[in-house]
């Protein structure tokens, strides 16, 4: 069922807000491109998501509450990150008096990829980005969101961010030594377990580096931003964008 | 010690924990290059699942017709609650049989049982005869890895104690030569020894038999050459018909390591004319995890190791940094159900990539069961710092007038304070990262700007 | 209480809902059973040679002590099967006949009366099955349909020669049980 026009509300996870805005600017703007008319909340904060896996996910009701509340009046919900949409769908506590709502909210969110093709019914996208590019696979989106086939089962090969990006002109999609290996990120995780974390995200890092990829492209800014932390101390060379800025500068 | 204490010593080696982390990924992609082969793949895990949900459903059922059937196959079948029960029970057949030197196979059970010492303590020789566990037996360590033992050891290490303890060369590194020395010195154990003592793979209710599959033969050499044979199994290893067999075979080893089947794979109905042949079945903690309903699906594991294969944390930590009898993110949501306070750091060792979940052939839904770990452990631990900081965290997130000025406080202090201050060992994202850098606005800022 | 009753009983405490039991549908299995058979005993690292290759084989081994159950190759068993299993431990050769063979891994089953005595395939140093090629079935399931219920006391699917990675994962034929596996389809 396609709305003409469809009202969005956009959610940006607090990190974006604060650290990448560009994020939720070209998220925001590339939405508008396809026809959308995109609000966004300013009371909105975020998904509850740190606190939930951390093991705190009845401490979350507080900002679960909130969310609920802040996008239940929208058509759809589009967030440019698959692990806060993950979280929203299958890891809010219940708050037992706005059930409905919860519910609504739960089925109309989308991970931006997600929302393009499955409800946008977006084909192809025109324009130029001629750049050597690796695809950071984030697991909340690959494993939970199913935004890609994962190598590790026996299931036909697909992946929607390379479906929006494979017209682009000049775009090479370089092919990794280990195509979905986790960037150790894991929201505490990071800090908690950080010798792994960060020697998890080094060996990414490694894996688009000998392969002379210019931009890790990904669709979870959390994941760039670990690995963009580690690159800027090691001085690595390579740029980190998330798809959604890619798209909405190959359409500028 | 925890789980990250023990990771962090472990990558103190880069070079060695570089060559654990390669060695386990080739592993990983011997299975991921065998399952691709497959086209049923998918269905198959489906299958097994489901078989296993089935089973664990009706488990009394299956138990008691697996001990009435075995039972009319001449085997003499036991029943232990816990860990002390089942040492208990083999140290009483050893006795009956006047016998102080034992064969043993792979058994992660009499792992988890602590038999060895056990029967060490009682005077009986106890000699493991898969190459792996011998070996690590040397050293004295406990198994790093449920299927391959000594994959934390390299051919040196491995020559160096075959030197002190089987006179093999020394600095002879040649794994043909190691393993031919292995080879005289167990067969000799073998041709000796009057009990053996294995595991058991799978219980088959309606025959009243049980599967042991190695691809070493030792399980067989063991028990073919003894008088007494001695199966030692959790009571989750059953399932219903013979017929399941042919989904589990065709799982198992290639989830393991790659292999379509391992090289044998013995049925055990009844007792060799004039010998005999034990059965224990071994609750220690299984009912007790039967009954928690989100992590009942955990019994459900065939003990291929595929989920440590896979787990990008297990591969730059190692089997040891989890202190558990089985590691990984399987060792991960089975050990807190036996002692939640001493296995409480290993849900959080986890990035909950999902990875396991996917190639875990009986489709056990390892990441979800991590991340509820973590719900029962905050709450068993009751009060905590980090439980404070996560309810101002909510707290936080709930107002957004808080939040904003919060965000506002902390984007100035990371413009204004200097670096030293902000990169100090207190600020462990800071000891091999940098913050992002801060952009001139939030986006807040820039939509009220361009879009209010 | 006894153990098994307690346990029984935890677990009958439990309120389970029954999960359903599913059936095992037929699979497509390989179009060349043989050929498929062949890389799946040569995967293991196991190998398939003609008779006649056997016979020259035997012939240019000096082999001692030979084991064979098989008709084909009975002219050159020296030696009955024991009654102690550890008076075969100098066995050099041991010929059985399988009962068939799974294309999908090379898998063959037999059973106590293959094998007359169990540790025959493991206690020899080299072991030798005989298939007839018209009893191979396409995957596992299609091999426990024809094993059936059958009441052997001991049964086993061999697949290959003894071996073992666990020394820094590189793979060494011969570890406990037979240095070889050779089979010989007719």
């Amino acid at each position: 069922m396609q709305i003409t026009q469809p009202h969005i509300g956009l959610f940006i996870p607090c990190y974006i807000d604060q650290f990448y805005p560009n994020v939720a600017i070209a998220t925001l703007e590339l939405l508008e491109k396809f026809g959308c008319k995109v609000s966004y909340p300013l009371q909105q904060t975020c998904c509850g998501q740190p606190m939930s896996n951390a093991g705190f996910e009845n401490l979350s009701k507080g900002t679960t509450e909130k969310f609920i509340k802040d996008f239940a009046s929208f058509d759809y919900i589009v967030a440019p990150s698959g692990s806060c949409v993950l979280h929203i769908k299958d890891h809010q506590p219940e708050i037992d008096n706005l059930e409905k709502n919860q519910k609504y909210v739960q089925s109309r969110i989308f991970e931006l990829s997600e929302f393009l093709i499955d409800i946008l019914k977006v084909e192809s996208i025109q324009g130029d980005f001629p750049h050597r590019i690796g695809f950071h696979s984030s697991c909340h989106g690959l494993r939970g969101l199913r935004l890609a086939s994962d190598t590790e089962r026996n299931t036909p090969s697909f992946n929607k961010v390379h479906f929006l990006m494979k017209d682009l002109k000049g775009m090479e999609w370089v092919s990794l030594t280990r195509k979905d290996e986790c960037c150790g990120f894991g929201g505490t995780f990071a800090v908690t377990e950080e010798a792994i974390s960060v020697q998890m995200g080094k060996d990414r890092i490694a894996d688009h580096l000998d392969k002379n990829i210019e931009i890790m492209v990904g669709g979870d800014v959390s994941c760039l931003m670990h690995m963009q932390g580690i690159a800027t101390r090691d001085q690595n060379d390579i740029k980190f964008m998330h798809f959604a800025e890619v798209l909405n500068q190959a359409l500028s | 010690m925890s789980h990250p204490k023990l990771a962090e010593e472990f990558l103190k080696d880069p070079e060695r924990a570089k060559w654990h982390d390669e060695t386990l990924w080739i592993v990983r992609k011997n299975r991921d290059a065998t399952i691709q082969q497959i086209p049923e793949w998918e269905e198959l895990r489906e299958l097994g699942s489901q078989i296993k949900d089935h089973t664990l459903s009706k488990l009394d059922f299956y138990l008691e017709e697996l001990e009435r059937k075995a039972t009319e196959n001449g085997i003499i079948v036991h029943w232990a609650e816990n860990a002390q029960e089942h040492n208990e029970i083999v140290g009483k057949i050893l006795e009956e049989k006047h016998c102080n030197a034992i064969v043993k196979s792979k058994s992660i059970l009499t792992e988890e049982c602590h038999l060895n010492p056990y029967l060490e303590a009682k005077g009986i020789e106890v000699v493991d005869t898969d190459l792996g566990e011998r070996i690590i037996q040397f050293l004295k360590q406990p198994p790093s890895h449920i299927v391959m033992p000594a994959i934390h050891l390299k051919k040196s290490d491995i020559s160096e104690v075959f030197h002190r303890e089987l006179n093999t060369e020394k600095g002879n590194i040649d794994p043909i030569y190691l393993t031919y020395a292995a080879r005289l010195h167990l067969r000799d154990k073998f041709l000796n020894a009057k009990v053996a003592i294995t595991g058991v793979n799978f219980a088959v209710a309606e025959t009243g038999e049980f599967v042991v599959c190695t691809n070493e033969g030792n399980a067989d050499m063991g028990v073919h050459l003894a008088d007494t044979h001695i199966a030692c199994m959790g009571i989750e290893k059953v399932i219903p018909k013979r017929e399941h067999l042919g989904v589990f075979l065709r799982l198992l080893a290639r989830s393991a390591t790659g292999q379509s089947i391992t090289n044998y794979n013995s049925h055990f109905r009844s007792p060799a004319p004039g010998k005999e042949l034990h059965l224990i079945l071994v609750d220690n903690g299984r009912t007790k995890q039967l009954g928690r309903e989100k992590f009942r699906n955990s019994l459900k594991c065939i003990r291929c190791g595929a989920c440590m294969n896979t787990c990008p944390i297990y591969r730059r930590s190692g089997g040891f940094s989890y202190e558990s009898t089985v590691p990984g993110p399987i060792g991960s949501i089975l050990s807190p159900g036996i002692d939640i306070k001493k296995y409480s750091s290993l849900p959080f060792a986890s990035t909950l990539c999902g990875s396991c979940t996917d190639v875990c052939p009986v489709k056990i839904n390892i990441h979800e069961q991590l991340y509820e770990w973590r719900q029962e452990i905050t709450k068993a631990q009751g009060a905590s710092l980090k439980g404070a900081s996560m309810k101002i965290a909510d707290t936080i997130f709930k107002n957004p007038l808080v939040y904003k000025l919060s965000g506002k406080v902390m984007r100035a202090s990371l413009k204004n304070l200097p670096d030293k201050l902000i990169y100090n060992p207190l600020n462990t994202w800071g000891t091999q990262r940098n913050l992002p850098e801060l952009p001139k606005e939030t986006f807040q800022s820039w939509y009220k700007k361009n879009r209010g | 209480m006894s153990s098994k009753n307690s346990i029984l009983t935890n677990i009958r405490a439990l309120v389970m809902e029954e999960k359903l039991l599913p059936s095992i549908p037929d699979f497509e299995v390989a179009p060349d059973l043989e050929a498929a058979f062949i890389e799946g005993i040569i995967g293991n690292k196991g190998e398939v040679v003609s008779k006649s290759d056997l016979l020259l084989l035997i012939e240019k081994s000096g082999f001692k002590k030979i084991y064979s159950s098989s008709e084909i190759f009975s002219q050159y068993s020296n030696c009955a099967l024991p009654q102690k299993a550890s008076e075969f431990a100098e066995l050099d050769l041991a010929i059985i006949e399988g009962q068939f063979g799974v294309a999908e891994n090379g898998a063959i089953w037999m059973d106590d009366t293959d094998l007359g005595l169990r540790a025959v395939p493991f206690i020899t140093a080299h072991l030798v099955i005989v298939l007839k090629r018209k009893n191979l079935v396409g995957n596992m399931h299609e091999g426990y349909k024809k094993v059936g219920l059958a009441k052997s006391g001991f049964g086993i699917f061999v697949a290959g020669p003894s071996k073992t990675a666990d020394i820094e994962q590189s793979l060494v034929i011969g570890a406990h049980g037979a240095m070889s596996l050779r089979v010989v389809l007719t």
